[in-house]
């Protein structure tokens, strides 16, 4: 099980999930993405959309301005 | 899996965020070969759609130059190209829209004798003809080959499409199972057609390549499917392959692609 990591802090809608399932589609099943992004939308819609296309979504903590939430591939 | 660039991620943003197709389903769009026969009412949108969407190689072909009646409905041709080969003006508008891709514009018709060494370069075949003698044509030598391929007609207000996978769906001869005598035909002077028309059943044959390229959803296969959009009514017959069917039935007569008269009209 590898640990990937993935800055969004600077996209926005839609390109936020674009970036996030291009990292998904490339790591293994069973890996862990932490992605790195910030409040409102992005925060609200990315964990929703990993979760829709399967994924398992293991927590999500505030981190100064921005939040981390970590997935794991399906 | 390929790098993406911020652009290629940009262009197929929505592409990718589709559960159904995602990255990997634009991976096998990029990787994706499709020969558009003719580049007419029907060729026209789907060629632009297709290369819109990334296919990474798109043939087209077609022997005729454009004409100033064709450009009601056959969208990729502009006033200015009047008097230009089709195929190489289709071939300047994907070029224009993706960059990226390969296009490879064929200037000529198809025959008997040259029809089954260009078709196998690709994984998916649109039949976008206007004429009986080539669409029997096409599907022979599709199956013959094993492609899959996209039957459209439209004339007046109708259209009719179905996707047949050699072998394993009912083919254009299950169905049809000859052309109608020259004579029967109308011609589409005569005829006439609604320009947009040509849109709605090109768009749903390039849909139908999409498809199959990315394995998303259920293709139209054993399936006709009619619309009369004087009614705006869509109908789906079901269809299945026929044993007596004389080339991809259990006792086949046809054994070799033969040229036959073509009743022209020019859709
Ligand atoms: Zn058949």
């Amino acid at each position: 099980m590898d640990i990937h990591t993935l800055d969004i802090t600077k996209e926005h809608c839609p390109m936020t999930f674009v970036k996030a399932k291009l990292v998904l589609a490339k790591i293994n099943s069973g890996d862990v993405l932490e992605i790195t992004l910030k409040g409102g939308e992005p925060l609200e819609n990315v964990p929703k959309s990993a979760a829709e296309e399967g994924h398992r979504i293991l927590s999500i903590e505030k981190n100064g301005e921005s939040h981390v939430i970590k997935i794991e591939k399906n | 899996m390929r790098d993406y660039t911020e652009d290629q991620l940009e262009r197929y943003s929505r592409h990718i965020l589709l559960k159904d197709v995602g990255v990997e389903g634009q991976e096998k769009l990029l990787d994706g070969k499709v020969l558009i026969i003719g580049a007419g009412g029907l060729g026209s949108p789907a060629a632009l759609y297709l290369a819109a969407a990334g296919v990474g190689m798109i043939g087209i072909v077609d022997g005729d130059r454009v004409d100033l009646s064709n450009l009601q409905r056959q969208i990729t041709h502009f006033t200015k190209d009047v008097g230009v080969w089709k195929a190489d003006s289709a071939s300047e508008k994907m070029r224009a829209i993706n960059p990226e891709i390969t296009v490879h514009p064929y200037n000529q018709y198809l025959f008997a004798s040259n029809i089954r060494e260009i078709i196998k370069a690709y994984d998916f075949v649109i039949d976008g003809t206007d004429n009986f003698a080539t669409k029997f044509l096409i599907n022979d030598a599709c199956v013959f080959e094993g492609i899959p391929f996209s039957h459209g007609g439209i004339l007046r207000f109708d259209g009719q499409t179905m996707t047949v996978n050699p072998g394993e769906s009912a083919c254009y001869r299950c169905v049809f199972n000859a052309p109608p005598p020259p004579n029967l035909v109308p011609t589409c002077s005569q005829a006439g057609v609604l320009g947009a028309i040509a849109g709605m059943l090109g768009t749903i044959q390039a849909t139908e390549a999409l498809k199959f390229l990315t394995g998303a959803g259920n293709m139209l296969y054993n399936k006709l499917l009619t619309f009369d959009a004087l009614k705006m009514d869509f109908r789906t017959v079901n269809l299945r392959k026929n044993e007596n069917c004389p080339i991809c039935g259990s006792h086949p007569v046809i054994t070799e692609l033969v040229d036959s008269d073509p009743a022209v009209c020019d859709l």
